[in-house]
C-alpha cells in the first residue's frame, strides 16, 4: 500500500503488487515445484523452526492455495537453477515478474491488520534465543501442530527429544510499565495457555505443566469452564507468582525457573522447556499505517476510534476490525469484521450490486429414464497423481466398468481448458453421469459440478474419486499397490454415480424487514444500521421505553456520558422511518425459515403479525440479586450498578463515606454460576475511581479473586491502584464476612477477611459494602428461545452457532445474536456485535433469493410409522409429524434440513432418507468396494 | 452428510461382503462445527454394533470407530496403521474367530440380523441418540442386554379365525408386508415383515386379529385358496 487519495465514498488508493513468481491463473497448487527445489530455507509461517523451500504454498490452509517463490530463490539472487520452471507442467512459473503498480478506485477501507507478538528477546530475564528450550507461544502453537515443523511432535531444539516437563510463563510483555512493555493486557494469553496445556498432555499424557501467572482471566465465554478443565487434568499446576528465567544446566539444557511460593519463599525449578505467554502489539509498522491511511492512534499503537463505534477510525469512510482495535480474541475479532462489513454497507448500499453479472446456464435436459452413461475424466494433477498412480491404465480400467461409456485422461482437470473439454465431451458423447478422478471434493467440486451445468445437465449427477489425497499422495512410494486403490476408489464412484438423481436447489423468496427483539444499545445499534442500508426494521421491546440495561448506567472508565449518548441513540431510532418501535411487547408465536419468518406479538400498539426476512435477538440479561453479605437486610449494603446510580445522583452517603469495600464475583463464578460476568472488575475499579474524583479521602478497598481488566483496562487498574484503591484477594473457599456494628461509637459495616499477602486477618470498617452482582441471563430466555428454535448454552446465555466461527448466527438460519444476551459485555463489545449481527443480517437480506441445497431429506409416507426416531435425531426442528389417515407421518421442511443424515440412520423403515447420499447409493459404495476386479 | 449418516445395515453389509474390518472416522467429539454432535451418534451406533458382533460370534474388534481432525494426517495414518495391524492379527473373517464359524453359518447369521436392523433400530432408539462420556461407554450395551434383543424378537401372525379383511393393517404397514385385499384374509409376509407392530397397534380391537408370538413358532399362512371372507357365520360352509 502505498497511498490513499481522495474522501470518503471516493478513494484512489496506490498499491504495488509484489510478484509472486509464479502465474497464479495457472497454478494447480500441485507443489511439484516444491518437492524439486534445490533451496532449504526457514520456514517463517513455522515460526523458522523447521525449513521450507524459495518456492513454497504458505501454509496449508492458504487462500489461493498456490505456489510463490521467495527472496532466497537461487535465480532471483545469482540468475541460476530454473529447475522449478522445467518441471511445473502448467508452465505457471513466471521469474520475469516484475513488482506491478495499480491503482483501485473504492468507497470504502476496511483495515484488518491485526498485530504483532511481543518480541521476548528485547529482555535478557527470558533467555529467549540464549538459551535453546525456551520458546515462545507461537513457537509451541506451531510445535503442536500436525502441519508444524516437527508434524505435531512436541520436540526440544536442544537434543529433538520430547519435554515432559514444561512451564509457561504468563504476561511476557504485558501489564508491565517498564521500557519495551505493554502496560495493557494482551487478552487471549490466560485462555491459549490453558488450550496448550490440554494439547500438550494430548500429545503426551505423562506431561508435568506448570502455569506460572498473575491473575488468571478467564473472562470470556465458557472459559471458566475451560480453566476448570486444564486445572483438572493430573500434573497440572497453576502457581500464581511473578517468574524469571534463571539458567540452563549447561549439560542437560535444562531451563531454571525462579518464583516465589507463599510457604517456601523463592524456589528454582527445572523444566526441559519453557514457554513464554507473549503478549499482543500492535502490528509492525502501525505508525506508517496511521500515516498512509490518516487515521490516529492510540498511545498503544492500535487503532483510535470512538466507544461508540470501535469499527469506526478517526477518517471517515475508513473502518477497522480485529485485534488493530486493540488484543482480542476470535469471536471478537469475527463480530467487527461483520461490522465493518455493514458499516461500509451504510456508506455504499445505494451502489450495492452494481458490480455484479448473473450466470446464465443452459435448460436442464431431463436424462432421469436414460440408462447411465457415465465418463469418467482421471487427472494427472501434474505429476502428483500421474507418477505414482499409472493414469493410462487406470482409464483403460475405468472403462471395463459397468455403465462407463468414456474414459480419459487430463493434465489438470482443474485448468479451465479442461473443464470446458469436461463440458464438451459431455455434449458431444451423450453423457448422463460424470465422474473425475482427482483430488478432494473440499475445494473443487463447486467447479465440476458446473462444468455439468455448462453442459446443461443436473449437477448432482457427478460424483468426485479423491485419488490424491485419498491416494497417491500416502502411498507414493506403493505405485502398484496405488494404482489398484485408484481403481478401486473409481470403482465405488462409478457404482454410486450410476445411482445418483438428478436433485433441485430451491430458491426461496427473501422477506426484506428485519425483526430485531430488544431495543437495548445493541438492538438500537443492529436495527439502526439495517434501516439505514433500506430494510424495514420492527423492533420490539419488552419494557415501555427503549434503553435497556444501559439506562442504569451513567459512566464509563473511557468517559463516555451513557445518558446522553442513550437519547442520542434513541431520537435515531424513534425518527428513523424505516423502524417500527413496538414497546411494552410480548411475542406470542414465531413461524417461519430463513427469509419467510412471521411473529405474531402484542404491545402498545395492540396485537401485530410481521413478516421479515431475519431474526436479531437482543434480549440483553438480568442483574443478580444478591442473598449474601447482608444485602437486602443492611440498607448500607448495595450492588455495583446500584452505587452507581447513587454517585451520579450526588448521593452523600455514599460520595462523603470514609471508607468503602466492594466485593467482587457476587453470585457468580461458583457452583450456581459457573461463569465470569466479565465487566465487574472494570465496573467496580470505574466507580472506585470516580469516588476517589470526587472524594480523595475515602478509604476504598476492592475484594477480588482475580482482577480481570483484561486488554486496555488495565490502564484504569494500575490508576486506581496508584490512587490507593486497595486491591485484597480473597479465596471462594474463605470469603470475607460482613457484620453490622459499631467501630469506637460510629456504625460500620465490619468487614474481615484474610490477606494473603500480608498474611494475616484484617478487619475493615466501611460505612458502605458494594457487591459485585453477578450479571445472569433473562428468566424469559428460555421462551424465546423455545419461540424462535434457536439453542441457550449451560449458563442459559444463547448459543451461537459456533463460538469461535459464527459468533452472531445462530444455527438456525436467518436467526442472528447480539449484546448480552449472548454473554456479558462492556457497551462497546455490544456496539461491535451489534453491528455484526447488522452485517451477517444483511448478508440474507441483501438478496431477493436463497439457495437451499438439493441434499436434503425427504420422507416416502407410505415407509413412515411415525415412530418419531428421526424427530428426536434432528438438531434443526426440520422434522414434523402430521396426522394422516394412515397414522402420523413424518414430513421434512427441506428448508430448515441441514442435511446431516442423522434421521436416516434412525429410521427402521428407511422411510425418511438423505438425498444424494442414500442407502442404495452408499451400499453400492460398498458393494463396489468389495467387488474386486 | 456427518459420521452419524453411518447406519449399521452398511457395516454388517461390509462385514458380509467379507471385509474384515471396518473403520469409520469422524470429527472430533465436543467440536462439532455445526449444533448436531452427530459423531456421537456414530459412537453409540459403533458400541452397539461391536455388541452385535459379539453377539454373533465375530470379533468385535474388527469395527472401529476413531475420532480426529482434518488436520491430523499423522495421527490417521497411525490410527490406521494399528488397526490394519490389529485386523491383520486376527485373521480373515470368520476363520480367525477361534470356534469354528463356517462361512455358510456366518453369512446366515449376518443375513438374520441384517433383516433384524429395523426392529434393532426401533427397540434401542432411545439410547442410540445419547451423547456418552468415556466412562460410560464401556458397558453402555450389555451382553446380557443384546442376548435379550435377540432372544425376545416378537413375530407378528393374523388369525384367519379372526381377520375381516378390513385392509386397516395393510395400508399402514410400512413395507408392505400384508398380503390380501379387500374379502381376502390377510397375511404377514414374515420375509419382508420388520417386525415394528405397526399391524398390532392398527388392528381394531374388537377384531383383535393380530398377534404377537415371541419365543414360539409362527403358524404357517392360511393357503391362498381358503383366503376369501365367509361374511355370514362359520355355520354356512360345507
Amino acid at each position: 500500500m502505498n497511498s490513499v487519495d481522495g474522501e470518503v465514498g471516493d478513494f484512489s488508493v496506490s498499491l504495488t503488487r509484489k510478484p509472486r513468481y509464479v502465474n497464479e491463473d495457472l497454478c494447480t497448487g500441485c507443489t511439484t515445484c516444491v518437492e524439486y527445489c534445490p533451496v532449504e530455507y526457514p520456514d517463517q509461517f513455522n515460526q523458522e523452526i523447521s525449513d521450507n523451500k524459495a518456492v513454497h504454498i504458505y501454509f496449508a490452509q492458504a487462500i489461493p492455495l498456490i505456489a510463490y517463490i521467495d527472496e532466497s530463490c537461487l535465480y532471483l539472487k545469482e540468475k541460476k537453477c530454473r529447475i522449478c520452471e522445467n518441471v511445473c507442467k502448467a508452465d505457471a512459473i513466471d521469474l520475469r515478474q516484475k513488482p506491478e503498480k495499480m491503482e483501485i478506485k473504492v468507497g470504502a477501507i476496511v483495515l484488518a491488520a491485526g498485530y504483532d507478538t511481543y518480541d521476548p528477546s528485547l529482555k535478557q530475564e527470558y533467555g529467549y534465543g540464549r538459551l535453546e528450550n525456551v520458546v515462545t507461544s507461537m513457537d509451541f502453537e506451531r510445535l503442536l501442530c500436525a502441519t508444524g515443523p516437527y508434524e505435531g511432535e512436541i520436540l526440544r531444539a536442544s537434543d529433538r527429544k520430547h519435554p515432559h516437563k514444561i512451564a509457561w510463563i504468563q504476561c511476557v510483555g504485558s501489564r508491565r510499565v517498564t521500557p519495551g512493555d505493554n502496560s495493557y493486557c494482551s487478552a487471549v494469553c490466560c485462555s491459549y495457555t490453558q488450550k496448550q496445556v490440554i494439547l500438550a498432555k494430548d500429545h503426551d499424557p505423562d506431561a508435568r505443566c506448570t502455569v506460572f501467572h498473575n491473575d488468571i482471566r478467564a473472562y470470556g465465554k465458557d472459559f471458566e469452564r475451560y480453566y476448570q478443565r486444564t486445572q483438572e487434568l493430573s500434573d497440572v499446576r497453576f502457581i500464581r507468582s511473578y517468574t524469571t528465567v534463571a539458567r540452563e544446566d549447561p549439560q542437560t539444557k535444562n531451563v531454571f525457573v525462579r518464583y516465589s511460593t507463599p510457604d517456601e519463599g523463592v524456589k528454582e525449578e527445572e523444566f526441559d522447556m519453557v514457554v513464554l505467554s507473549v503478549g499482543l502489539n500492535p502490528p509492525a509498522d502501525y505508525q506508517g499505517l496511521a500515516d498512509k491511511f490518516g487515521i490516529e492512534l492510540t498511545e498503544h499503537g492500535f487503532c483510535l476510534a470512538s466507544p461508540t463505534n470501535p469499527i469506526g477510525t478517526t477518517r471517515p469512510g475508513v473502518y477497522v476490525c480485529g485485534a488493530f482495535q486493540g488484543p482480542m480474541d476470535i469471536p471478537e475479532s469475527v463480530f467487527t469484521a461483520s461490522g465493518a462489513g455493514t458499516q461500509c454497507g451504510e456508506l455504499l448500499d445505494y451502489r450495492r450490486g452494481g458490480l455484479t453479472r448473473e450466470r446464465v446456464y443452459p435448460a436442464e435436459k431431463d436424462v432421469s429414464q436414460e440408462k447411465p452413461k457415465i465418463g469418467v475424466f482421471v487427472c494427472h494433477c501434474g505429476s502428483n497423481i500421474g507418477r505414482v498412480v499409472d493414469v493410462p491404465n487406470t482409464v483403460d480400467y475405468a472403462l471395463s466398468l459397468p455403465n462407463v461409456v468414456y474414459a480419459q485422461e487430463q493434465l489438470f482437470s482443474c485448468a479451465t481448458n479442461s473443464a470446458k473439454q469436461i463440458t464438451d465431451t459431455i455434449k458431444e458423447k451423450g453423457l448422463n453421469r460424470v465422474v473425475v478422478a482427482a483430488c478432494s471434493p473440499r475445494t473443487l467440486e463447486p467447479l465440476f459440478r458446473d462444468t455439468l451445468r455448462e453442459a446443461g445437465l443436473n449437477q448432482y449427477y457427478y460424483d468426485m474419486a479423491n485419488i490424491r489425497e485419498h491416494c497417491s499422495w500416502c502411498h507414493s512410494k506403493e505405485k502398484e499397490e496405488s494404482t489398484r486403490k485408484a481403481q478401486d476408489i473409481i470403482r465405488m464412484s462409478v457404482a454410486r454415480a450410476g445411482h445418483l438423481k438428478p436433485l433441485q436447489e430451491m430458491d426461496l423468496p427473501v422477506n426484506k424487514a428485519a425483526l430485531v427483539v430488544g431495543g437495548g444499545i445493541a438492538g438500537m445499534t443492529s436495527a439502526l444500521s439495517m434501516a439505514n442500508q433500506g430494510h424495514e426494521v420492527h423492533l420490539v421491546e419488552k419494557e415501555n421505553d427503549l434503553g435497556g440495561m444501559a439506562r442504569r448506567l451513567h459512566y464509563t472508565l473511557d468517559g463516555l456520558d451513557v445518558q446522553q449518548y442513550l437519547d442520542g441513540l434513541m431520537r435515531r431510532v424513534y425518527r428513523h422511518p424505516s423502524i417500527h418501535v413496538y414497546t411494552n411487547a410480548e411475542v406470542t408465536e414465531a413461524t417461519g425459515y430463513v427469509g419467510n419468518f412471521v411473529t405474531k406479538l402484542t404491545s402498545d400498539r395492540g396485537p401485530s403479525e410481521i413478516r421479515h426476512g431475519a431474526t436479531v435477538i437482543a434480549v440483553g440479561v438480568d442483574v443478580y440479586t444478591p442473598t449474601e453479605y447482608l444485602y437486602g437486610q443492611d440498607d448500607r449494603v448495595l450492588t455495583h450498578l446500584e452505587l452507581e446510580e447513587r454517585i451520579s445522583s450526588g448521593d452523600e452517603a455514599v460520595t462523603g463515606a470514609q471508607t468503602l469495600v466492594m466485593i467482587q464475583c457476587v453470585g457468580c463464578r461458583n457452583t450456581d454460576r459457573n461463569y465470569c460476568s466479565r465487566v465487574c472488575c472494570s465496573e467496580s475499579i470505574k466507580n472506585a475511581l470516580k469516588l476517589k474524583e470526587i472524594n480523595p479521602e475515602m478509604d476504598v478497598y476492592i475484594l477480588f479473586r482475580d482482577i480481570r481488566t483484561y486488554g486496555m483496562l488495565e490502564d484504569y487498574y494500575r490508576e486506581a491502584s496508584a490512587k490507593d484503591v486497595k486491591f485484597i484477594r480473597y479465596e471462594p473457599e474463605n470469603p470475607p464476612q460482613v457484620e453490622a456494628t459499631e467501630e469506637e461509637g460510629r456504625p460500620v459495616l465490619q468487614v474481615s477477611l484474610m490477606d494473603y499477602v500480608l498474611g494475616m486477618e484484617l478487619a475493615i470498617g466501611a460505612d458502605i459494602v458494594t457487591l459485585a452482582a453477578a450479571v445472569i441471563p433473562r428468566e424469559d430466555n428460555k421462551d424465546i428461545s423455545q419461540l424462535f428454535k434457536v439453542s441457550l448454552g449451560p449458563d442459559d446465555f444463547f448459543k451461537e452457532a459456533h463460538v469461535k466461527l459464527r459468533p452472531v448466527d445462530f444455527a438456525t438460519d436467518g436467526v442472528y445474536l447480539c449484546g448480552t444476551a449472548h454473554y456479558p459485555k462492556h457497551i462497546p463489545e455490544a456496539i461491535n456485535q451489534a453491528y455484526g449481527a447488522a452485517g451477517r443480517a444483511l448478508t440474507l437480506l441483501s438478496n431477493d433469493i436463497v439457495t437451499v441445497s438439493g441434499s436434503v431429506c425427504e420422507v416416502d409416507e407410505a415407509r413412515c410409522m411415525g415412530c418419531g426416531a428421526c424427530g428426536q435425531a434432528c438438531s434443526y426442528g426440520a422434522i414434523e409429524f402430521r396426522k394422516t389417515k394412515q397414522g402420523k407421518k413424518a414430513v421434512v421442511n427441506p428448508v430448515l434440513c441441514k442435511g446431516d443424515g442423522l434421521c436416516n440412520a434412525k429410521c427402521p423403515t428407511g422411510a425418511i432418507y438423505l438425498k444424494h447420499f442414500t442407502d442404495e447409493e452408499l451400499l453400492s459404495q460398498i458393494d463396489a468396494m468389495s467387488a474386486t476386479a | 452428510m456427518c459420521s452419524g449418516r453411518v447406519d449399521l445395515e452398511f457395516v454388517l453389509r461390509a462385514l458380509a461382503n467379507g471385509m474384515d474390518g471396518v473403520f469409520i472416522g469422524g470429527c472430533r467429539l465436543g467440536e462439532c462445527n455445526y449444533v448436531t454432535h452427530g459423531n456421537y451418534h456414530a459412537l453409540n451406533m459403533a458400541l452397539l454394533c461391536k455388541k452385535i458382533m459379539a453377539h454373533i460370534g465375530l470379533n468385535p474388534d474388527r469395527l472401529r470407530i476413531e475420532f480426529m481432525s482434518a488436520g491430523e494426517g499423522n495421527l490417521f495414518t497411525e490410527v490406521v496403521d494399528d488397526f490394519t495391524k490389529q485386523v491383520r492379527g486376527l485373521g480373515p473373517l470368520g476363520k480367525g474367530e477361534g470356534e469354528d464359524l463356517e462361512p455358510e453359518v456366518l453369512q446366515e447369521r449376518l443375513r438374520e440380523v441384517t433383516k433384524l436392523v429395523p426392529y434393532i433400530k426401533l427397540m434401542m432408539n432411545p439410547k442410540l441418540s445419547q451423547r456418552l462420556s468415556p466412562a460410560e461407554r464401556e458397558d453402555f450395551y450389555t451382553t446380557e442386554e443384546i442376548d435379550a434383543l435377540f432372544s425376545e424378537v416378537a413375530s407378528y401372525f393374523i388369525d384367519p379365525e379372526k381377520c375381516q379383511a378390513c385392509q386397516i393393517c395393510l395400508r399402514r404397514c410400512p413395507v408392505e408386508a400384508i398380503i390380501g385385499a379387500k374379502n381376502q384374509i390377510h397375511v404377514i409376509d414374515q420375509d419382508k415383515c420388520i417386525k415394528c407392530g405397526t399391524c398390532f397397534e392398527a388392528c381394531p380391537p374388537r377384531f383383535g386379529a393380530v398377534t404377537k408370538i415371541t419365543g414360539g413358532p409362527v403358524p404357517p399362512p392360511i393357503p391362498e385358496d381358503e383366503r376369501a371372507l365367509a361374511r355370514k357365520g362359520k355355520g354356512a360352509e360345507a
